[in-house]
């Protein structure tokens, strides 16, 4: 089946396309249109909050409805929007780094997607189903085991979903980085953002794992009678605490890993450089991943866990600031002496920098444990992680959505439009945030329905607003450009910013088998090297032969589905009998569909040599 | 714990940055105006590590801006291919070890500073003799769903909402929580600790320097109403502070009060059962807030401004002013009448002269302690003593 | 370059079976990452489990040292040691491509497992009706049968797997393309082994000691 013939297909036929695809790219706009769904959602949240808080005593909103959004604001930001969108980019871009044909498990990572999917709509279908979770995204027993909504089963049955398969998109993309890579890529010639993908995999590997069991035991405290965290039958709430953060630090890394992943990549292409100190780059990564197991409780520096830990974790958590620093100058030192393009993406890695830096910043100090006494749970603290998470997060995904646009879909987004959104949201930004480390130090603390007269607190919260609204503006613009792209936009060059790495080197589409040839990697920035050194392009490695490659599935949307109807029965259990309808049925579907994949054998196909050899010479 | 750092703060407050920062908020609320040994103390730390950040962020700055201005394309310039730089070992050691180093500086007073703010051991002032552990003041504080408890320890006192403790010395606090997990903030005072539920309990000390009255805040997300779980530390000297215990341990609890509304509001108050939550003395009810000294509190329910309609409008509907409180639906709401003498003989609840009006005057009363060692024949006397000692100072000062 | 027929023949299979074709390797080291992330998910219910042994509140309950007997518990122990000893035999048949060799042992395997999974549901049983010793009664209670429960749900998982397994590839024999799936079960049956005896240690031997 050829990408031409794709575009000719009917609605339905591209509907089912996608509904079986283990296409990498087709994985990778899945997640992009998955993860953007649940931003703009979970960004409307967001006004919400700043809306009720624009003015003292507001009751624009009541305090049950305003925690809900709150709550979810939170959990969709960091399960729903960021951790997919960072999956987006990893599923469109990584295995053309690297020189993949595909990933190494083509079927596990459909069913990532799907369950991630299916776990963020059960999640958000507590809305409609009694209320949203209530307590926040960190959910803090025993508040989170006695709301009386079913809004924390949505939570912890939901997220236990989405989790599985995050936890196995992470597992693939290690073995895809380590076993698959192109002839002459060794480890230190992979570009940062494979890197960054690779380390950020392994965190999800070893930090998933204690949110699934923290999940599971609120599940079984919720729904099951298990007194995991209720004091009075000997249960502990600070066991909760303890396993979301020790899940939930590396969490940041996660996320803000591939952010720098992505921001080396827009550097380096846009400064016509190579990166500054790579080894060094790649070496700060992971010891940033390294520590970020070692400082989960500096988010509990006031639960009481004596001086002794609450100093441990407090200089463990500054050495981090260490390695981060060594990425900061190393990308202002690949700037330096560089040809600097302003160019969206470069915008939004130059916007990057200062951002983070102001981010890094109060991060070391909300790491001096006695002082974050002061800070904990206070609008100081929004602030930082703010910074943090979209300064670092966000900001680099919006790069990434401007940068790689063309590798995705065979077009640019439009610049102008782009500057646009990249101000509006950058000023935005600020306004909204910035003031904020204020208003936490004059006593407001975070998850505040309102603030009252005469606390001082009228200004800066006004002015949060207005920011906040900007950034709505921006992200609207943003919204625009892709639509307006894709409707109107023109096929662009393959190679539009002059690249430097191998996912420039394929044709505009990218077919669906990437390279026809494996190719030979000679160094760091394969692709600059040819341009500098060879004629430009990229030399095989291997003469054209037969490619394998795997069948599609619908197995993965079946499993999840299943997971998904038993995750409803389980939550309404207690409430009706189709509660356990719900479950047996959904866990049929569940196991059904395992046992057919495990009992059917799937060969996956191959696409002939001669082929190959007709579609290329067509092409050139 | 005024050492080097104070004396680094002293320095830097001429630089302004200090200056700045104290000007913001609320100067009862604000972090940024220390009035207590801890808040004191974080404000140190705060300082220090602004200092340092404010030092790396403007050399980042410095080259960004430059690098940003100096090597952005210029016209003509399209196919300039720069220089392909590797790295630089001189370069990467130095921003490896300078972080390394500021670190380390603010990494010693950090550890110092945890301990110091930790230390729960009753200890003694300076230029005073030593302290007995057993006289140090124990307060046991109870966070609940959205109000908060204080027990003075052995002492026989309680009160909710309002929480008087003297000047001159640290007091101890010990956490727990009735439900779920708040957490304790007064932010002129002190920083935060989580109150927690069961076995996890907590202490700390809080020390003011200077009487007032302070904002306490809930800073551990607890409910509908988390925002509105406010409470008061009540700063006073020494002297108001023993007056104020002492005649908190004699309150007749079946005491009638003058006015007729407040008498029928009493006797509506129990027949409401509103005694079954609400404690007047010291009988540890501690369903709702003690009222012992209700006539006393600095605002209503934490939140509203003292006064009787406000008490009214929560008898009435507390739901209207504290979504998800644990009233609502548990009493017998009274008619506006009733309510209105309940409100009466609430605000009649007033057994001692300290009040928070004492906290904001600034007479200094010495303690009990002083005064005896002056008259130790005319102990019994002692509380009378200091009663016309206050009334005297607050009379000249109206 | 191999084609279908090719991975599904057993003729001339390689000395590591499992290895021998790229989606071979992959299985393999995805799988060792699989079992480091369950690594993970066990110390996480340890922990949960250590920070909430022996704590009743205001229930009541049997402590460990009362409650636990360790003869039963000695004997499943020997139990699934031995049965991670016959998968060895089994992949080490696959080793030599006999395939029989390899479906007997690891059917005596799933006896085994079976055996195990019989006499914990005996033990469960036991404290559940004798003390009262219930998954809902207390936080003691919620932690042992979380922990040990969980690691129960693998041996059941396991054993599905395996049978499943076998009767699939019962009639065509060893080839590339079941051998790594063969190779996979056994190595998580070795992990449930691991898993068991530091739930032996942790939860059983130092129960009994206090």
């Amino acid at each position: 089946m050829s990408t031409a013939a794709l575009e000719k297909q009917g609605f339905g036929a591209t509907l089912w396309d996608y509904l079986t695809t283990v296409d990498h790219k087709k994985i990778g706009i899945l997640y992009l249109l998955g993860g953007g769904f649940f931003f703009l959602l979970g960004g409307l949240e967001a006004m919400l909050i700043r809306l009720q808080l624009m003015l003292p005593d507001n009751e624009l909103i009541g305090a049950q409805f305003y925690n809900e959004v709150m709550t979810m604001h939170g959990t969709t930001m960091i399960f729903l929007a960021a951790m997919p969108l960072i999956f987006a980019f990893m599923n469109a871009i990584v295995p053309l780094q690297i020189g993949a044909r595909d990933v190494a498990f083509p079927f596990v990572n459909a069913l990532g997607f799907w369950l991630f999917l299916f776990g963020g709509l059960l999640l958000n279908l507590s809305w409609f189903m009694g209320g949203a979770p209530d307590g926040g995204w960190t959910a803090y027993a025993p508040f989170s085991i006695w709301s009386p909504t079913h809004g924390f089963d949505f939570y912890a049955i939901g997220l236990q979903i989405t989790g599985f398969g995050t936890l196995m998109g992470g597992i693939n993309f290690i073995v895809t980085i380590v076993n698959m890579r192109a002839p002459g890529m060794t480890y230190m010639r992979m570009p940062l953002f494979t890197w960054t993908a690779l380390i950020a995999s392994v965190l999800i590997l070893f930090a998933f794992p204690a949110l699934t069991v923290g999940l599971f035991l609120m599940t079984f405290d919720r729904l099951f009678g298990a007194n995991f965290f209720v004091p009075e039958m000997g249960g502990n709430e600070i066991i909760w605490e303890h396993l979301f953060w020790i899940f939930g630090h590396p969490e940041v890394y996660i996320l803000v890993l591939p952010a720098f992943g992505i921001f080396s990549e827009v550097i380096t292409t846009f400064s016509k450089k190579r990166l500054f100190g790579y080894s060094a780059m790649v070496f700060a990564t992971v010891l940033i991943a390294f520590f970020g197991f070692m400082v989960w409780a500096h988010h509990m520096f006031t639960v009481g866990m004596g001086p002794i830990a609450n100093s441990i974790f407090a200089i463990a958590t500054m050495a981090i600031a260490v390695p981060t620093g060594i990425k900061i100058f190393n990308w202002l030192f690949t700037m330096w002496g560089g040809n600097i393009r302003l160019t969206t993406p470069m915008l939004w890695a130059a916007g990057f920098i200062p951002t983070f830096t102001i981010g890094g910043m109060t991060g070391v100090m909300v790491a001096v444990a006695a002082a974050d006494l002061q800070y904990h749970d206070t609008y100081f603290v929004v602030a930082h992680f703010h910074y943090v998470i979209v300064g670092g997060v966000v900001f680099g995904l919006i790069a990434a959505t401007h940068y790689w646009w063309p590798t995705m879909f065979g077009k640019i987004l439009n610049e102008k439009l782009g500057k646009w959104t990249f101000w509006l949201f950058f000023i935005g930004f600020h306004l909204t945030f910035f003031i904020q480390h204020f208003l936490g130090l004059m006593g407001m603390p975070r998850r505040y329905w309102k603030f009252l007269p005469g606390q001082e607190l009228e200004v800066g919260n006004f002015i949060s607003t207005i920011g906040a609204l900007l950034m709505a503006v921006g992200t609207i613009i943003l919204l625009y450009n892709i639509v307006k792209t894709t409707v109107s936009g023109e096929k662009c060059d393959s190679d539009p910013w002059d690249g430097r790495t191998l996912e420039w080197s394929l044709p505009n589409p990218t077919p669906h088998y990437n390279f026809k040839q494996l190719p030979l990697v000679r160094g760091l920035d394969p692709l600059w090297i040819e341009k500098t050194q060879g004629n430009g392009k990229m030399i095989p490695a291997e003469p054209v032969n037969d490619i394998h490659m795997p069948n599609n599935s619908f197995l993965p949307f079946m499993m999840s589905l299943g997971l998904f109807i038993a995750g409803l029965g389980f939550i309404f259990r207690t409430d009706s009998t189709m509660g356990y309808i719900g479950i047996v049925a959904g866990l049929v579907i569940f196991f059904g569909s395992m046992i057919i994949r495990s009992v059917k054998d799937d060969l996956g196909y191959h696409i002939h040599k001669e082929d190959l050899e007709e579609e290329g010479a067509g092409a050139e | 714990m005024k050492g080097w750092m104070g004396r680094f703060r002293a320095l830097f407050l001429l630089g302004g940055l200090a200056l700045v920062l104290s000007g913001c908020g609320n100067p009862y609320l604000s972090a940024l105006q220390p009035k207590g040994e801890g808040a004191d103390m974080i404000m140190d730390l705060m300082i220090l590590s602004i200092v340092i950040m404010l030092f790396v962020f403007l050399v980042v700055m410095a080259i960004y801006v430059f690098v940003l201005v100096k090597f952005r394309q210029k016209k003509g310039q399209e196919d300039y291919i720069p220089k392909q730089v590797e790295g630089n070992r001189v370069l990467e050691t130095i921003w490896t070890v300078i972080p390394i180093i500021l670190l380390l500086i603010l990494a010693v007073p950090t550890v110092q500073y945890t301990f110091a703010l930790s230390d729960t051991t009753p200890e003694t002032q300076e230029g005073e003799e030593a302290e007995n552990a057993e006289e140090a003041l124990w307060i046991d504080v109870t966070g609940k769903q959205f109000w908060w408890n204080f027990d003075y320890r052995d002492k026989n006192v309680q009160t909710s909402q309002d929480l008087y403790i003297p000047t001159d010395r640290r007091v101890y606090i010990k956490l727990s929580s009735g439900d779920v997990i708040h957490s304790f903030w007064v932010p002129t005072i002190s920083g935060k600790m989580d109150v927690n539920p069961g076995k996890n309990e907590n202490e700390m000390f809080i020390q003011a320097d200077e009487e007032g009255v302070y904002w306490g805040q809930c800073a551990e997300f607890c409910g509908p109403s988390h925002s509105l779980m406010d409470f008061r530390i009540v700063a006073v000297s020494p002297g108001e502070f023993d007056q104020w215990l002492s005649d908190m341990q004699n309150v007749d609890p079946e005491a009638e009060p003058e006015s007729e509304p407040a008498r029928e509001g009493k006797k509506l108050f129990s027949e409401n059962s509103c005694l079954g939550c609400h404690a007047v003395g010291s009988s540890p009810a501690m369903m709702g807030p003690n009222v012992t000294n209700f006539g006393d509190r600095s605002k209503v329910a934490g939140i509203l401004d003292y006064n009787k309609d406000n008490i009214v409008s929560w008898i009435l509907n507390p739901e209207k002013h504290k979504p998800g409180n644990q009233m609502t639906g548990n009493y017998t709401v009274p008619s506006k009448e009733d309510a209105e003498k309940i409100a009466d003989y609430l605000m009649s609840l007033s057994p001692s002269e300290i009040g928070p009006d004492d906290a904001k005057d600034d007479d200094y009363i010495k303690p009990q302690k002083d005064e005896e060692s002056d008259n130790k024949n005319e102990e019994n006397n002692e509380a009378e003593d200091s009663d016309e000692n206050t009334n005297e100072e607050q009379s000249e000062e109206e | 370059m191999s084609t279908h027929e090719d991975v599904l023949s057993s003729e001339n299979l390689p000395h590591e079976p499992e290895r021998a074709t790229l989606e071979g390797k992959n299985k393999f080291m995805g799988f060792w990452f699989f079992l480091g992330g369950e690594t993970v998910l066990f110390a996480s219910l340890f922990g949960t489990y250590l920070a909430l042994k022996n704590s009743f509140g205001e229930a009541e309950g049997t402590p460990s040292q009362d409650l636990f007997g360790l003869p039963l518990v000695f004997i499943m122990t020997m139990i699934l040691l031995t049965s991670s000893l016959t998968s060895v035999y089994a992949i080490y048949h696959m080793k030599n491509h006999a395939f029989k060799k390899m479906m007997v042992w690891f059917g005596i395997t799933v006896l085994l497992g079976a055996a195990f999974l019989g006499l914990e549901v005996y033990e469960f049983n036991h404290y559940v009706h004798d003390y009262g010793h219930t998954f809902t009664a207390h936080a003691f209670g919620s932690a042992f049968y979380a922990l040990v429960g969980f690691h129960g749900a693998h041996v059941a998982f396991g054993l599905g797997w395996f049978i499943v397994l076998m009767i699939r590839n019962a009639r065509r024999g060893l080839n590339l393309y079941n051998a790594p799936k063969f190779y996979l079960a056994s190595l998580y049956w070795h992990f449930i082994d691991v898993v068991w005896v530091f739930i032996f240690t942790v939860v059983y031997l130092m129960g009994k000691v206090g």
